[in-house]
């Protein structure tokens, strides 16, 4: 018999707030342990939590950029249980009366689009850190640290609409370039800003029943949640053909390894008690505050790609990789504003742009795309040629000056005067009579030549084109 | 519902309470006394009201996302029992 997955996720993604989620404390990293706590976060008694408004609004703008219906009202709920990186002894958290419901978003998975639902999307808050003393087995303490207690995070679970490892890929990365566009969570999947666990269960092919399925956890990237699924489908349809069952259990995946394995929690943990938070009053978000949020979505990257096809006349291709980060689609747009061809800027930022970048990282690219568009101006009016382009725009990339001052200060302006290109042509006609005797006898290869004598004796300033035609009309003479 | 000993097990190690036998009885019977006097409601038709989370009306209190100052570092340590530098030390913790 054939098998499927039934594949659903469930993504944190950590909203990109200065304040934490209850508190004024910063969600910033890289202090000392503890250094960004209070009262709120450390889970003092006494203390009142109050909703930071941004998260509301962020969680707001996902659930309308992924089609969900935005909650009339809505409330946080409190879910309990012990751990230290859990200062309170509960997480706050939604459970009953989620933010937002009912959405979809679209994928493309081996050619064919395809439509995963999405059941919810809630906002909570994140736990703390705990660091392990020593080596693992070893150790007899842990360390505590605080400083993520209460960070932003919203949670967005998905439909059991996922059909493969690869769909689950292409959602994760949706998701991702979603979260990206809307400038509310920075997608770093190695960071932990984006993470993700998935359930699995497996069915015979075509069967609308579900099986029994696992929760993975530790995905950090797109490669080990897909390898994480294909080890963990493989593992379920050995054991069910083994004549076993597959376990409710909550699995890791090593990805040093490959495999998952079980966490062996025991179940009795997990009754976690949700009740209706009583230090946070309703939510009540009106169709007034959801259409203020509705125009304030940005275009998002399918909307880009779609405007870079239809009306730029750019490939699919093209469209892509301009769009694969905002800045850069900013960039490339800022550039066609700035007065370029769009296939032309197309070509200088997915080409010399993007390699610089590669090279230099973006913070060193000192280059505005104004400055772009007036290169690419030069390179049409053949003020100068395509390879001294290259030469202007490497410098300006690094010094930001001004493109015109560097074309003179080089000496890089094509040269265009027929009368001097004439001069020079002649003189390397002069110079090469072999070479001048061989094409006349028929080899058209030395044209390339002797072309390239004219580029050199003119330190390549000739216009390329002008040079071509006179070699050509005295040739023929 | 009814109050069982394992139900009370359950909820003490929920709670990590670790309870002896006569206090478990006397939990059992404690808990039992108060769930039936709560049990009074039952008597009401209530399946037209929605659950009450709030019983104030009040909503959208917010904060605006602005940082302020945090507690001056180690000083929400002060009353831990042990430290290591500014984190918090406790007994080694495994998952499950």
């Amino acid at each position: 018999m054939e098998y499927e997955p039934v594949i659903g996720l469930e993504v944190h993604a950590q909203l990109k707030t200065d304040s934490k989620l209850f508190c004024g404390c910063s969600t910033r990293f890289g202090k000392e342990p503890n250094a960004n706590t209070c009262p709120v976060c450390l889970g003092m008694p006494g203390v009142l939590p109050v909703l930071n408004r941004k998260v509301v609004q962020y969680t707001v703008m996902m659930g309308l950029a992924t089609n969900c219906r935005i909650a009339g009202e809505s409330i946080f709920a409190r879910k309990n249980y012990f751990y230290p990186d859990l200062p309170k002894g509960y997480q706050i958290s939604q459970y009953e009366a989620p933010i937002c419901e009912d959405g979809w978003v679209e994928i493309k998975a081996n050619g064919e689009a395809r439509r995963i639902g999405i059941t919810r999307i809630h906002m909570e808050e994140d736990a703390g850190k705990l660091v392990h003393e020593g080596a693992f087995d070893s150790s007899h303490s842990s360390f505590v640290d605080l400083n993520r207690a209460c960070v932003p995070l919203m949670e967005i679970v998905s439909e059991p609409d996922i059909r493969s490892p690869e769909e689950a890929g292409a959602y994760m990365r949706k998701l991702r370039d979603i979260v990206i566009y809307l400038g509310i969570c920075d997608g770093n999947m190695e960071e932990g800003s984006l993470r993700c666990d998935a359930n699995i269960s497996i069915r015979p092919r075509g069967s609308d029943t579900f099986g029994t399925r696992a929760e993975i956890k530790n995905m950090n990237s797109f490669r080990f949640l897909q390898a994480a699924l294909e080890y963990e489908f493989e593992r379920q349809v050995d054991l069910i053909r083994d004549d076993g069952h597959v376990v409710q259990e909550t699995r890791l995946f090593d990805s040093n390894r490959g495999v998952t394995s079980s966490m062996r929690s025991k179940e009795e943990a997990h009754d976690y008690r949700y009740f209706p938070e009583p230090d946070l009053v309703p939510l009540r978000i009106g169709p007034d505050w959801v259409e203020q949020v509705r125009q304030s979505l940005p275009e998002s990257r399918d909307e880009k790609i779609g405007r870079y096809v239809g009306e730029m006349k750019l490939s699919e291709y093209d469209a892509q990789v301009l769009t694969s980060d905002p800045v850069t689609a900013r960039f490339f747009e800022n550039v066609v504003r700035g007065g370029a061809k769009p296939k032309a800027a197309s070509n200088w930022v997915m080409g010399e742009f993007m390699r610089l970048v590669k090279e230099a990282g973006v913070e060193a690219a000192k280059i505005t795309p104004e400055q772009v568009a007036h290169i690419i101006m030069l390179v049409e009016t053949q003020a100068i040629s395509g390879s001294a382009a290259k030469a202007v725009f490497e410098q300006v990339f690094d010094t930001g000056q001004d493109p015109d001052r560097v074309v003179k200060e080089q000496g890089l302006a094509q040269v265009s005067d027929e009368g001097a290109i004439r001069e020079e042509v002649q003189r390397v006609l002069d110079d090469h009579p072999d070479d001048v005797a061989r094409f006349r006898a028929g080899k058209q290869k030395v044209l390339g030549f002797l072309v390239g004598q004219v580029m050199k004796a003119t330190k390549g300033k000739a216009n390329p084109k002008l040079v071509n035609e006179i070699l050509r009309e005295l040739l023929s003479k | 519902m009814k109050i069982t000993p394992e139900l009370v097990e359950h909820v003490a190690n929920l709670a990590r309470l670790e309870l002896s036998g006569e206090e478990k009885e006397r939990m059992e019977d404690q808990l039992g006394k108060i769930l039936e006097y709560i049990g009074l409601l039952d008597e009401l038709d209530i399946s037209d009201v929605p659950p009450t989370s709030h019983v104030i009306d009040v909503h959208n209190v917010f904060r605006e996302d602005e940082v302020k100052e945090s507690l001056p570092v180690g000083k929400g340590l002060a009353n831990a029992p042990e430290r290591a530098g500014t984190a918090f030390k406790v007994p080694r913790i495994i998952e499950g």
